[in-house]
């Protein structure tokens, strides 16, 4: 056995050793190329944001007087303080993180429970209600949309939460409807998750004469922090940048989202861009933050329900 | 940390191979009456809330498809009208062909080249390539952005009088014509052009989605293969069509079902460049057009919705077809 291992690298050592030069001096020429063809594509896929933000920080006053493509004339912040004034950025930055707030956190405990459930006790519709939420998370939104907008206007909800007493034009709506959905994603991804982890854990915890909650609680969901962290990165940013659930089913416009009060800003007639590019960015500043401080987070979510492994 | 507390290895009380395969069977006896319950409720609790506002309205579509109905009075003012619907769909209502073809451009542009330069840029960035994170990182920001903002971002390469493409015309050739309303190219507003503008701004986002999916199946793609191939001579464009685009079946799946998906829930983009008309109506937009409309027409736009579901449910079961074969049960 052993032998067989060192004749083998051995064997590499030697066809690797005997090649290398000429890989190597390949090698760095594609290197060259494809470092150049990089950069190329990653300017392009800059210029866009770069042309805002160089947008952004002049004043209307100079480009029309300079043209747009020109340099000179004042820089400032000034597009980015009207612009915030203009479009009700506290507010409607408000209504967003009313919904996405107790949405991440409600569709992430829901689906660690289904995903729990699923992967250490076997019942005979196990693999059908993944295969559902899985299917119903992959639906385009605008199949249920003419229906659930007649749902929404019939289901009532306490005064507290809206002041017509219905799911429609109420946060709540908007929270629940992000939770159906996600929690196909969700559910998905944790339930592979668990089922990585080994199931003598849970095994030792039931042997032990904990309950099925207290498994849950104090044995798996610790456990999963990395998956939730992930989930609760890509989640954030996913129901953060909704746009099509927020025009539909809302309809009093101090309640919109943040995304859809970038339409404020573009008037009738005349549309400013240089706000329109700062309105832009400062909708986009939060999930940009969130990419950048947890990259690690926020790939690892999106892998963690391609790959199993 | 409570993990620590449990031992790593819990001895089964019997032991024995055999015993292994009837375990499951066996756990559920160990469960009490208020164990049962609280399992009963972590899987009903999440399957109603996901069966009543998914499914059901889904189902709706279905059923509202063969009626008519205003959505004004009860549900008894609902008439059944069997296929008439579809039949107005196909022959009488005008946006429904093009919405279609639409559809279908938006999928074939996804399809064979969005994707295509996604899995190219991860298959380049997977070769250990210095600075790798940088590009990355540009690669993927514009994913973490909302599509209405990526609208309104190229809104402003794209304007014709305030936008950078026609500005750096103008000031290149000198020739104010570019920017001058009349005789300025208006990207978005021109029926024929403007789809494909905003096809480039849907694939922008659409190439560092794609990217960054395939880097991590490439990442977990077995480094001996490689290395076996390049021992038996193959160079790195055989070593990755003959090898790793195979081993990658998996992510494949992913990666075409996510295009397909994507292309066809497509909306945002379109609704805030100008509302999905002129050139831009696409099978989602004329859904909502209908419901929001002033005669909200639920059993015409449930019908636009079927079609929708009909075309989507293809590339779902085959997902799910190719995930759950290989889930344990």
């Amino acid at each position: 056995m052993t032998d067989d291992v060192a004749t083998v690298g051995l064997a590499e050592e030697v066809l690797t050793g005997g090649r290398s030069v000429e890989v190597v001096s390949g090698k760095r020429r594609s290197k060259v190329g494809t470092h150049a063809f990089l950069i190329v594509i990653c300017a392009i896929w800059l210029f866009p944001l770069a042309w805002t933000v160089y947008t952004a920080l002049r004043p209307y006053r100079d480009t029309a007087n300079l043209g747009y493509v020109s340099v000179g004339g004042t820089y400032n912040l000034d597009n980015f303080f009207n612009a915030a004034t203009g479009m009700e950025l506290w507010p409607h930055l408000f209504n967003t993180l009313v919904v996405v707030v107790p949405a991440v956190i409600v569709v992430l405990l829901l689906a660690s429970m289904l995903a729990f459930a699923v992967s250490r006790y076997s019942f005979r519709f196990n693999v059908a209600l993944l295969m559902l939420f899985t299917a119903g998370n992959l639906l385009p939104q605008q199949i249920v949309i003419t229906p659930l907008f007649r749902m929404y206007l019939a289901l009532p909800l306490p005064k507290v939460l809206n002041e017509y007493g219905l799911w429609y034009d109420s946060y709540f709506g908007i929270a629940m409807i992000h939770i159906a959905f996600q929690l196909g994603f969700c559910s998905f991804v944790l339930s592979n998750y668990f089922r990585q982890l080994p199931k003598e854990l849970s095994e030792a915890a039931v042997m032990d004469g904990a309950s099925v909650w207290r498994t849950y609680r104090s044995i798996l969901l610790p456990l999963a922090r990395p998956a939730l962290a992930a989930l609760a990165t890509l989640e954030f940013t996913w129901i953060y940048n909704d746009f099509f659930w927020g025009i539909l089913l809302l309809r009093t416009g101090s309640k919109f989202p943040i995304t859809s009060a970038l339409n404020n800003l573009s008037g009738q007639f005349f549309t400013d861009n240089n706000l329109l590019a700062a309105g832009s960015l400062l909708v986009a500043l939060p999930t940009l933050i969130v990419y950048f401080a947890l990259q690690k987070q926020f790939v690892a979510g999106l892998t963690l329900g391609s790959t199993k492994g | 940390m409570t993990a620590s507390a449990v031992p790593p290895y819990a001895p089964p009380i019997d032991g024995g191979a055999s015993a292994s395969s009837r375990r499951p069977r066996r756990r559920f006896s160990v469960l009490t009456q208020r164990d049962k319950l609280t399992i009963g409720l972590m899987v009903g609790i999440p399957a109603f809330v996901h069966i009543f506002l998914i499914w059901l309205p889904a189902l709706g579509s279905v059923i509202l498809s063969f009626t008519s109905w205003n959505g004004i009075g009860g549900l008894d003012k609902i008439r059944w009208i069997g296929l008439k619907n579809y039949e107005n769909l196909a022959t009488v209502y005008q946006p429904f062909w093009p919405a279609v073809q639409h559809n279908l451009l938006w999928l074939a542009v996804f399809l064979f080249i969005a994707t295509p330069l996604g899995m190219l840029m991860a298959v380049l960035l997977d070769q250990n390539i210095r600075g790798t994170r940088i590009y990355q990182s540009v690669l993927y920001t514009p994913v973490v952005l909302s599509l209405a903002v990526v609208g309104f971002i190229w809104e402003l390469m794209y304007s014709p009088g305030q936008g950078f493409i026609n500005n750096f015309l103008a000031t290149v050739t000198n020739d104010p014509r570019w920017i001058t309303p009349g005789t300025a190219i208006d990207w978005t507003g021109t029926k024929g052009l403007n789809l494909f503008a905003v096809l480039v701004a849907a694939s922008w986002r659409h190439v560092g989605y794609i990217m960054v999916l395939y880097l991590a199946g490439l990442k977990s793609v077995d480094n001996t293969l490689r290395e076996a191939a390049a021992i038996d001579g193959a160079n790195s464009r055989q070593t990755f069509f003959r090898v790793v685009f195979p081993v990658l079946a998996p992510i494949n799946v992913v990666v075409l079902v996510v295009t397909i998906i994507e292309s066809l829930r497509a909306f945002d983009i379109v609704y805030v460049t100008n509302k999905g008309l002129n050139g831009l109506e696409l099978l989602s937009v004329l859904i909502v057009t209908n419901l929001l409309g002033e005669a909200s027409l639920v059993g015409f736009g449930s019908a636009i919705a079927v079609v929708l579901l009909l075309i989507s449910i293809g590339p779902i079961l085959f997902y799910l077809y190719r995930t759950m074969r290989t889930q344990p049960t």
